[in-house]
């Protein structure tokens, strides 16, 4: 009776072993798994980098050499100098901070009234803004492009920015759905006090929806920055290009021309990158909360 | 966009909307609710009206004429669909696009799931997170230049290294004609990764630890809890991940327009670059505006049958 207990207790811690060497080895291949394909997430960006700092010679080296020697800054005074990129810097910035600001208060006003106010035929439109979702950019971009011809604005930044401005269905949805979601209380006891929708809307609505108005800054600012089609489509002088459009310029310009075409990139790239490491958890946290209300 | 596309759960059911919409108007505390409607969904309203109701249907009128962007536009009847569907180029042009969307999609929602049930329950969460999310803050055109120099064929990374460590022959990835395609594929599998992974995080942090942890009381292994627990309880956002991925597919054009500018020949045009190109290179605007209402017709098409099929397969809480 006596020895059962010891050899009963030490199977035990021996089962207990074994399970903790097993949960070891499943998080050693987990890790593998993640780190070969955090390696080929970045490995990309890593090369552009090094090919960036390159010069011609090196570029051709068989096997490549990671690490330029000598490093060549020079490509990235060179690639500036090449095209107004400073230019199209704040081209971008400023169309995007424009837009984003803008839908934040179109998309959060309308929300407010497709959430809260009981004017006529609201959920006929409501459908209308639901089912505009399905409709391509492609369909609408000519008819677009020829009322923007018709106004003088084809190479002008108010045809990128008015469109993007003025309407996206997609925030509209997603705002209301939060406000469909705020307590009633605030709302009905500030109209006791005499307040009207004006002021409901901007000193009770808005600070309580700070979430996902972040979210929808954050997608939109991600659109218009990286917006290639519709910039494509109606900027035509340089001078106007934003930072994708006059990436693909570069391109067709040098195309041969590999450390400088990099240098190109890793400018484009690299302040962007900058911006998402430092918002990293609210830009991230973001995007899945735009993802979690649909 | 998936649980709530029936509006105002909350409204009363008693009178049909249009007749009590009218009767709304009324009194004049009814016109003052109007008018502040019309204050606050008026920037938007417009919007709608400029940017995209005048617009569709003016493209829908211009499907059935002859216009070059200037002078006269004559009407034509069906002839640009005609013309659409007996042309080589658009069907080359659909044929990719059908292509690309197959390779890119599975691959997209299959990888990213697999990575986000990894990442979630592992040390360094937020490091793998950041670096798989990269490419989605990174601009379309950079990450197209960035692996255009990867792949080339002579000096790129990737052929670089299949000489030195497999000592194989790899071809010239964007310039072989059925190699294009999917290789562009691959790309956008890889740039789309992130930003589904987050998606699915999100599900997955949305499924109460209780099931887990009463399967494991049962003695379920991995395998099974996997296949009972979490994939039915994720199905909403698995379905939501795959139907923006598709509508995102058969709109590709970034990637194609700057890698490959649609070549070699047409090998990777794909509808909207074959729309692109129809409109503003070839300045024929009513075969264009024919062109993308076909499109607009696929992606509704492709998005019913998904709501229409995820019945079989989508398994809601409520």
């Amino acid at each position: 009776m006596a020895a059962t207990v010891p050899d009963f207790q030490a199977e035990r811690s021996s089962y207990r072993n074994s399970n903790k060497i097993q949960e070891r080895v499943l998080a050693g291949v987990t890790h593998l798994i993640l780190i070969v394909g955090a390696l080929t997430m970045i490995i990309p960006f890593l090369w552009m980098i090094s090919t960036s700092l390159k010069d011609f010679g090196q570029v051709f080296m068989i096997p490549p050499s990671w690490i330029p020697n000598p490093v060549q800054w020079s490509n990235y005074p060179d690639s500036l100098n090449a095209l107004p990129f400073a230019r199209a810097y704040w081209n971008s910035t400023y169309i995007a901070v424009v837009v984003v600001a803008s839908q934040l208060l179109t998309c959060s006003m309308a929300g407010y009234a497709f959430a809260r106010i009981q004017f006529p035929f609201r959920n006929q439109l409501f459908i209308i803004f639901l089912a505009t979702l399905m409709i391509p950019q492609q369909v609408t971009i000519i008819p677009t492009f020829i009322i923007m011809r018709n106004l003088g604005l084809v190479d002008n930044h108010l045809s990128l920015i008015l469109p993007s401005a003025l309407f996206s269905a997609f925030g509209v949805f997603l705002l209301r759905q939060f406000i469909m979601g705020l307590p009633l209380e605030l709302e009905e006891s500030a109209t006791l006090d005499g307040a009207n929708k004006l002021r409901i809307y901007w000193q009770i609505v808005l600070p309580l929806i700070k979430a996902p108005l972040a979210a929808l800054a954050i997608f939109s600012f991600l659109g218009q920055w990286n917006n290639l089609f519709t910039a494509n489509i109606f900027l035509s002088s340089p001078d106007n290009y934003t930072v994708p459009l006059l990436l693909n310029q570069f391109k067709g310009l040098y195309i041969t021309d590999w450390t400088l075409m990099m240098a190109a990139a890793t400018i484009a790239v690299i302040p962007v990158l900058i911006v998402y490491i430092i918002g990293q958890r609210w830009i991230i946290e973001g995007v899945a909360l735009t993802g979690l209300k649909r | 966009m998936v649980t709530t596309v029936v509006p105002n759960s909350e409204e009363k059911p008693s009178l049909p909307a249009a007749s009590s919409s009218w009767r709304l108007l009324g009194s004049a505390r009814s016109r003052s609710t109007a008018l502040w409607g019309l204050f606050f969904v008026g920037p938007q309203l417009l919007g709608l009206l400029v940017f995209s109701l005048i617009p569709v249907i003016w493209a829908m009128v211009l499907s059935f004429m002859e216009w070059g962007g200037m002078g006269a536009r004559t009407f034509v009847g069906l002839e640009n669909y005609r013309d659409t569907f007996a042309n080589e180029d658009f069907r080359a042009a659909f044929w990719h696009t059908v292509q690309f969307t197959a390779i890119s999609v599975p691959g997209s929602v299959v990888a990213s799931l697999l990575i986000a049930m990894l990442v979630n329950n592992v040390r360094f969460k937020t490091i793998y997170r950041v670096i798989f999310f990269l490419p989605t803050v990174t601009s379309s055109v950079a990450i197209s230049l960035v692996w255009l120099w990867a792949l080339n064929g002579d000096f790129g990374l990737v052929n670089t290294y299949l000489r030195e460590w497999f000592n194989a022959d790899p071809p010239n990835w964007l310039i072989e004609r059925d190699l294009v395609v999917p290789i562009i594929a691959l790309v956008s599998v890889w740039s789309s990764l992130g930003f589904n992974m987050i998606i699915f995080l999100a599900g997955l942090q949305g499924i109460s630890p209780t099931y887990h942890e009463a399967a494991q009381i049962d003695g379920a292994s991995r395998w099974r809890q996997f296949f009972n627990i979490t994939l039915p309880l994720l199905s909403p956002t698995i379905f939501f991940v795959t139907i923006i991925s598709l509508i995102g597919a058969f709109q590709v054009f970034d990637l194609v327009y700057v890698m490959t500018n649609g070549g070699p020949g047409n090998a990777s045009s794909t509808m909207v670059y074959y729309i692109y190109r129809t409109a503003f290179m070839d300045f024929r605007f009513g075969q264009s505006a024919a062109i993308a209402m076909v499109l607009f017709v696929i992606i509704m098409l492709v998005t019913l049958v998904q709501f229409w099929g995820q019945r079989r397969w989508v398994h809601y809480d409520d």
